[in-house]
This record gives C-alpha cells, sequence and structure tokens, in this order.
C-alpha cells in the first residue's frame, strides 16, 4: 500500500476497477464470490461503508444483478463483478436493465470457457457474449481496458456512460489485466469527470418516465422521490406501463437503440498507433494488445510497416473507425484469446476489402509477441 | 367500499387482468386496506413483483411499482432496501414466483431478516401459463403437467419461512379478508422480514381441472379449511387434520439487516478516522 | 537512455509467501523510480502445490506482462525448482532455499543453494520470515533494487508489530548472499549456513 507520490503506486487491476468505481460516484455494490473477480467485492466490502455506500453479497449470481438494478433505481450508482459462468447466469437481469433503462455497470473478469472452463486463466470468451449474451435487441456497451491505469479510467467511463445514456454497461477484463499488478499514477479526483443520471425537470403530475426528451435518453426520476412511476421489462409506452401495440413495440425498440446509435462517436473509444504508413494492422484489445505493441515494436526495428487498432469500446463495434484505415492497408491480422470471436466484426467491416486473419490462442496462455511477430511475417 | 381505497388505485390501467372468480383482486384489496392503515405516504411506499398473474398487481397501484423478472423480486427489493431503508416496501409474489424459481432469494431475504414484506399469493398453481403445478400444488393434484397427478411433496409455505428465519409469519386466504388485513398490518409494522400467505383461488386453471366447483365453492372450501390458530389450540390432531392454520403463525426478535448495516458503516468509518 | 529490463521469478509452493514477496519487489522497484509488472499464477489449492509470482522491472515502459526468459529465479520447493527451471536464461542466477531443494536440476545458469528457510528459523525464529529473507538474499546476490528501496518496501507492507522482525529477516539475507558472493567463483555456490 506504500504510495511514494513522484512514482505512483504498484496497483493490481481490480483494485484499479474498486477505486474507478469509488471514484466514478459508485455507492452500491452486490455480488456473489467468483474467481478471478472476486477481489474487486473484497475491496468494495471494505470501502464502501467506508463513504456510506453499501456492499451485500448475494445468494446467488443471479441475485447480485437483480440488487444492482433495485439499488440504482433507488438512486444509488451500483455495480456487480463477476466472471463467465456468473455473467451467464446474470443475462436474463441485464436484459431487465436494457429495456426499464436502468443504469449499472458489471464487470466481467473473463477466464477460460465454456461452462466452469479454467477459472484462474484468461480468456476473451464472452465479447459476443457481452453483446448478445441477453434475448432479444437490446443496447449495451462494453469496454476493454489494457492495463491498470485504463482499468481505472474506463470503469470511470463505464459509469457515466450508464448514467448518461441509461444502459447496462460491461465492463470486460481478463484475468491478466485484473490480477496484473503494476505502477500506475492515478488521476487526481479534480481531473475526473463524473456524470449523473439526468433528473426530470417537471413535476410528477407532468413526469413521463420513458418520454424521449429529444435526446432518446428520459430523465430518470429516483424511487423514493415523489415521482411514482411504473417499472417493468414488458415492452411499455411513455408512461411506462405494457404495450403490446405493434406500433409502439416498435417505437421503443427504435428509441433503445437509436439512443446509443446517436452518441456512437461519444462512447466509441479507440486507440490507433503506428498506422500511418502501416501495410498491416493488428487488432487487438485488452492483455493481447500488450503482446500487440510488443510485436509492433519488434517488427517495426525489423523495417515492417504494422500498426496497431485497439478498441477500447467493443460494443458498439468502432466499425466506421476502422474503415478508414482500409484504404491503406493490405491485411488485418486479429489476435484473440478465443476461438475468433471479434475477428467476425472485423471481416464485417472489412467486408472483403483486405485480408482479415485470425490469430487464435484458448488454451488459457497469453498470445506472446513471438507468435504475432511469426503470424505477420507469415502473411508479408 | 372500493371508493375507500380508490386513491392508492391506478384506475386507468383498470380493468385487470384476472379471471372472474379469481380471488388475486379480493387480496390485492386487503394488502392497500392494510396500507391505508398504516398510512403510509404512496411516495416513500414500494410495490415490486416478480412475474405471474398476481405479479401484475403491481401495474394497478399507485406507489412506485416494480414489474421484475421471474423469481427475482425479493433479490431486486433487497437492492431498494438497503439503498434506501426509509421506504416502505411489499413484495407480490405469487407461488411459483416465491418458492420454486425465487426460492432461494425467499430463504435468503428470511435469513437476512431484511425489513421486507412478502405477500405470497398462493392459487397453488401457474396460473398464467394455464395451469403446470407448482411447488405448493397438493399432493396427487391434477395439472397441466401432472395430468395423472402429482407426485411431488408441496411446500409448506409457513414452516419454510419459520425454519429460513422470518419473524412474522401469518396466514389468511381471500375468504377471511379482514384477518388478511390484519397479519398485513402486523407484518409491516415487525421490524425484519415479513411473510403472509394469502391463500388465493384460481377456478380456470386449478379448480376446473381439479373439480373444486365454482369460485363460490372455492370460497367455501377456503372458509371449510382455514381454523384459526387459536381455534386450534383446543382441537386435536384428528379434528385438524385436512385443514389449516390461519392467523399470526410465527413472531421472532432478531436484528433487522439494513439496521445491522448501519452500524457497519459506522464501524468502517470510525476504522477511517483512526 | 537504454532499456534495461529484468524478469524475475519466485517460486515455491502456495503459503510461502511468494506472492507477498513478489509484490513487495515490484514496490521496491517503484520506491526505485523504475517501472514494474508483477503476475502470478497458482493452482486451486490455497497451500501447497506449484505457485509463482513473476517481476518484471524496468527503466522503460512493459508492455508483455508474462515472464518468458527470467535472469534471475528463486525456488522454495523441489517441485516448483523442477517444474520453472527450464526457461531460466543461460546467464541467469537461480537461488534455491537447500532447506527443501536437495537436487539441483541441470541449468547453464549460476546456481546459488542458500539454507534460506533453515535461517529463518534458526536465525530470526520464524519460518513464516522464509519469503524476506529470500528477499534479502535475492537483492543482495543481483542488486535489482537497492537494498534501501527493499527495507522500505517490506517494512510498508508487513503488518504493524513486526517491523523488526523483518528488519531482522533481510538482514539475514542480504548477510548469506555477502557469504555466498565471497565463496570463489564457479558454476555451483553452497553456502552451508
Amino acid at each position: 500500500m506504500t504510495e511514494v507520490r513522484e512514482f505512483g503506486r504498484l496497483m493490481q487491476g481490480n483494485e484499479a476497477c474498486a477505486e474507478g468505481a469509488l471514484a466514478a460516484g459508485a455507492r452500491f455494490f452486490a455480488g456473489y464470490p467468483i474467481t478471478p473477480s472476486t477481489e474487486i467485492a473484497e475491496i468494495l466490502a471494505e470501502k464502501l461503508p467506508q463513504v456510506g455506500g453499501k456492499f451485500i453479497q448475494m445468494e446467488d449470481e443471479i441475485g447480485g444483478m437483480a440488487a444492482v438494478i433495485g439499488a440504482s433505481l433507488a438512486g444509488l450508482k451500483s455495480l456487480t463483478a463477476t466472471s463467465g459462468p456468473g455473467f451467464s447466469l446474470k443475462q436474463e437481469n441485464i436484459g431487465f436493465a436494457a429495456m426499464a433503462e436502468i443504469p449499472c455497470v458489471i464487470v466481467n473478469v473473463q477466464r477460460g470457457g465454456p461452462s466452469t472452463g479454467v477459472p484462474t486463466a484468461p480468456a476473451q470468451g464472452d465479447v459476443m457474449q457481452a453483446r448478445w449474451g441477453t434475448h432479444g435487441d437490446h443496447p449495451v456497451i462494453a469496454l476493454a481496458p489494457v492495463s491498470v491505469k485504463e482499468t481505472y479510467e474506463l470503469t470511470i467511463k463505464a459509469f457515466n456512460f450508464a448514467e448518461k445514456f441509461r444502459v447496462p454497461v460491461i465492463l470486460l477484463l481478463d484475468e491478466i489485466i485484473g490480477h496484473m499488478r503494476e505502477r500506475v499514477q492515478l488521476p487526481s479526483p479534480s481531473e475526473i469527470e463524473v456524470i449523473d443520471r439526468k433528473k426530470p425537470t417537471v413535476g410528477p403530475d407532468k413526469y413521463y418516465p420513458y418520454q424521449d426528451d429529444g435526446t432518446g435518453v428520459p430523465p430518470m426520476a429516483n424511487f423514493g422521490d415523489g415521482y411514482r412511476y411504473h417499472v417493468t421489462g414488458l415492452v411499455h409506452d411513455e408512461t411506462g406501463f405494457p404495450s403490446n401495440k405493434p406500433e409502439m413495440v416498435k417505437k421503443v425498440l427504435d428509441r433503445l437503440h437509436n439512443k446509443l446509435a446517436k452518441h456512437a462517436h461519444e462512447i466509441i473509444m479507440v486507440e490507433e498507433s503506428n498506422l500511418e504508413d502501416a501495410e498491416i494492422m493488428i487488432f487487438a484489445y485488452g492483455s493481447v494488445a500488450r503482446s500487440a505493441n510488443r510485436a509492433i515494436r519488434n517488427l517495426r526495428e525489423q523495417g515492417v510497416k504494422v500498426g496497431l487498432f485497439r478498441p477500447k469500446t467493443i460494443w458498439p463495434f468502432p466499425g466506421e473507425q476502422l474503415r478508414k484505415h482500409l484504404d491503406n492497408v493490405k491485411t488485418i491480422v486479429v489476435p484473440e484469446l478465443n476461438m475468433g470471436q471479434l475477428v467476425g466484426e472485423v471481416e464485417r467491416a472489412a467486408a472483403g476489402t483486405v485480408s482479415v486473419i485470425p490469430l487464435n490462442r484458448y488454451d488459457g496462455e497469453l498470445i506472446t509477441p513471438a507468435e504475432i511477430v511469426a503470424k505477420v511475417r507469415e502473411v508479408l | 367500499m372500493f371508493a375507500q381505497i380508490e386513491e392508492y388505485f391506478r384506475l386507468e390501467k383498470m380493468p385487470h387482468i384476472w379471471c372472474p372468480g379469481c380471488g388475486h383482486g379480493i387480496i390485492l384489496g386487503a394488502m392497500v386496506r392494510a396500507i391505508k392503515e398504516l398510512g403510509y405516504d404512496q411516495d416513500k411506499t414500494v410495490v415490486v413483483s416478480g412475474i405471474g398473474c398476481s405479479s401484475r398487481a403491481s401495474g394497478y397501484l399507485d406507489f412506485n411499482t416494480l414489474h421484475t423478472t421471474h423469481g427475482r423480486a425479493l433479490a431486486f427489493a433487497t437492492g431498494i432496501k438497503l439503498a434506501r431503508p426509509e421506504l416502505n416496501i411489499f413484495v407480490v409474489m405469487g407461488d411459483g414466483d416465491c418458492t420454486a424459481i425465487g426460492g432461494n432469494h425467499f430463504i435468503h431475504a428470511a435469513r437476512r431478516n431484511i425489513d421486507l414484506n412478502a405477500i405470497i399469493f398462493n392459487n397453488n398453481i401457474y396460473g398464467m401459463t394455464g395451469g403446470q403445478y407448482s411447488p405448493t400444488t397438493p399432493y396427487d393434484k391434477k395439472a397441466t403437467t401432472a395430468p395423472y397427478g402429482t407426485i411431488e411433496r408441496s411446500f409448506d409455505l409457513v414452516e419454510l419461512a419459520k425454519a429460513s428465519g422470518a419473524t412474522f409469519v401469518g396466514r389468511a386466504t381471500a375468504y377471511h379478508t379482514k384477518l388478511l388485513t390484519q397479519l398485513i398490518v402486523q407484518g409491516a409494522k415487525n421490524k425484519g422480514f415479513s411473510v403472509i400467505e394469502a391463500i388465493s383461488q384460481c377456478p380456470t386453471s386449478y379448480g376446473r381441472r381439479n373439480k373444486m366447483g365454482d369460485p363460490v365453492e372455492m370460497i367455501k372450501w377456503q372458509k371449510e379449511h382455514a381454523v384459526n390458530v387459536k381455534a386450534a389450540k383446543n382441537m386435536t390432531e384428528e379434528q385438524l387434520a385436512g385443514k389449516f392454520k390461519i392467523g399470526v403463525l410465527h413472531q421472532s426478535e432478531a436484528p433487522e439487516y439494513t439496521a445491522m448495516y448501519d452500524e457497519i458503516i459506522a464501524r468502517a468509518q470510525q476504522k477511517v478516522k483512526k | 537512455m537504454r532499456n534495461i529490463t529484468k524478469e524475475i521469478r519466485l517460486s515455491g509452493s502456495g503459503g510461502q509467501g511468494l506472492i507477498l514477496a513478489g509484490i513487495i519487489l515490484a514496490e521496491a522497484a517503484i520506491h526505485d523510480g523504475l517501472n514494474t509488472v508483477q503476475t502470478q499464477s497458482y493452482g486451486p489449492e490455497a497451500r501447497g502445490g506449484a505457485s509463482k509470482a513473476e517481476v518484471i522491472i524496468s527503466n522503460g515502459d512493459i508492455d508483455y506482462p508474462k515472464v518468458t526468459r527470467p535472469q534471475v529465479m528463486l525456488a522454495m520447493t523441489q517441485e516448483a525448482c523442477d517444474k520453472y527451471v527450464g526457461s531460466l536464461s543461460d546467464d541467469g542466477i537461480l537461488i534455491v532455499d537447500s532447506t527443501y531443494v536437495t537436487e539441483i536440476p541441470s541449468t547453464r545458469a549460476k546456481v546459488y543453494a542458500l539454507p534460506i528457510t533453515r535461517l529463518a528459523i534458526e536465525k530470526v525464529g520464524k519460518t513464516l520470515v522464509a519469503n524476506i529473507v529470500a528477499l534479502g538474499a535475492v537483492v543482495g546476490l543481483t542488486n535489482i533494487v537497492s537494498r534501501e528501496a527493499l527495507t522500505d518496501a517490506v517494512l510498508a507492507r508487513v503488518p504493524k508489530g513486526t517491523e523488526e522482525l523483518n528488519k531482522k529477516a533481510l538482514a539475514v539475507g542480504f548477510e548469506c548472499a555477502a557469504k555466498a558472493a565471497k565463496q570463489p567463483a564457479g558454476k555451483q555456490v553452497v553456502v552451508a549456513g
């Protein structure tokens, strides 16, 4: 816990996530122990009550997600943390949060799957589940940090997006990012932007909880604040009450989708490096992007024109940002810790204009820089 | 009579979806009369429900209302209560909702003794999906998924609640509405987890299939088979056979969860000061 | 500035405090103004099994976080020694706790066999501080971080009231390293204790 001001301090990824949540104003955590995410719960069990917040270990993963939605509806910024098996269990209620537009953050420290899989090994096998895990078409944001410091920053972003757009936001760590410790210098509180949900500006008699105010995101009243309204996972009209009129069903789903589509440029964050003259693009995210960085350094020293495209925002997918580079690059190499998931989105964006080459590892070990170098040499 | 409690309803949401002869409307009426008697501010009262016929109740009521996912009402309610302990929370569930898919949340909410009022509309059947057997369907009864009769033993909700740590447990029926109202009032006053089992009738999906007669017959059945716990004291086992007890069936003392959590906050903040 | 990066692997069995040792070493590197990443791997058991904590220390950025070819390896059990020695750099250093590691596997690295746990018991009076004795020995022999930084990092991490005990453990480790360094140069240096 030593802090040497000028040099920063050693911090674990999961700890950075917990600290980021507190800095973003999170005051409620409900969850269930699961490797490799448990440190987040443990740290928040200690720290939340210190700031007047609440922590509860629920009877199961599903209950954890439910309590998070309840607490958020009552006005507290709320999160849960889990890994693959728990993420699967939470899906129904993640859909509820999307439909009822309740802000919340779900941290998934990914481990090897399917099923119980390899609990202590890293993986990126849940990126498609993050998008389509709950049934039906639904809005969702998913972010994937590359370092301990970025875990802190993107946890804050996750809360800001959740509050601003009234959506569940999924923070996708992996076992490496969650468990590694590295030197970090965190921003001071004055440098951190914290966004709170938009409250109604009209009195209860004029308040329609699901009425678009032009932004696509209706203002949200907290339970207990004098605005009595109804919240349901059924398709509902502006008043919040169920409706199964076809035109209303379409209208609601369109708004849920458009509220993110309209603000895609704000939500989508990417890091682009060495791409100006690159013939080969490496598309990598999370811990794998660290290996990619090393590989690019080595290849550049050898004169190979290769660059990195790193989505910090996985969903919505940065297709437009990726397409900007398609005139220059000839090949995109996509290393992932799965059998090939996000590579499908890259192919969709590339639409046959450049070749897209997957590089996959799903044995519980991080892809090495040497493996990426070898793959790039192979496709040169 | 309805005029006395009209202000607590969202009249524009009527008519309700319940079948003619269903007991749920009577139980909901008893619940609202109890809230009126308690004098709770509508703005500070929350009704959380799960999924099923009974859970549509939340939509008809003019409180802060939350219609959640199947079985999870108590878990959502736990989040609300912990976030804002000053709110009065009623959790409306059906028998399948509460004791099958939501059974885990039920026993743990009871174990925590969190100050929630669970009201279970028990009609012994999954009504909304058309009459499948639930954990409270008695042995050897017919359901669409038990065409030859049920072979599973049923849960006694009262015993389940007691064993799990609920600090107030009562039971009444759609027939015994005054008792039901009083039980809900008492349960709400209990600082802790309160369970009220309200025996309801489902003429459409349960009664019809099990030859229970029309709704009037089903209500009569409730009248004839319920024994007030006070009267039961003077009855023999033989006399009580085939009957069920109603009234206040359990009361105990235990610290309440959110109050204990406030102490955790004080302890944590004390530690930071040091 | 030339990029200097060192990879260190601390291995043994669960319960020997090696992950804590890795954290302390990484924090010492921060005290010295260096960059560092610490990772670990472990089995499902909280005690026993082979476990390792790995630390990368660099004056530049660290991207790939895993140790692939350590220059320094500590082995506190025979099982961990056998399991992890293979990737040790040929010009690296292997430090084994001779209390538990009796057979030195074949390696081109320079080997120091030091009675770490025995020293913890005999000179400090607690098996528990063997990890701190080991850190003293590792830093004493390799200077991967400064002794001052290591001492500060140890004192900041250990429980209140155990500072003196841990200072003593460090001193025992440093002393053992000094003794080993004085031995005639060779591929294997054994300190009897």
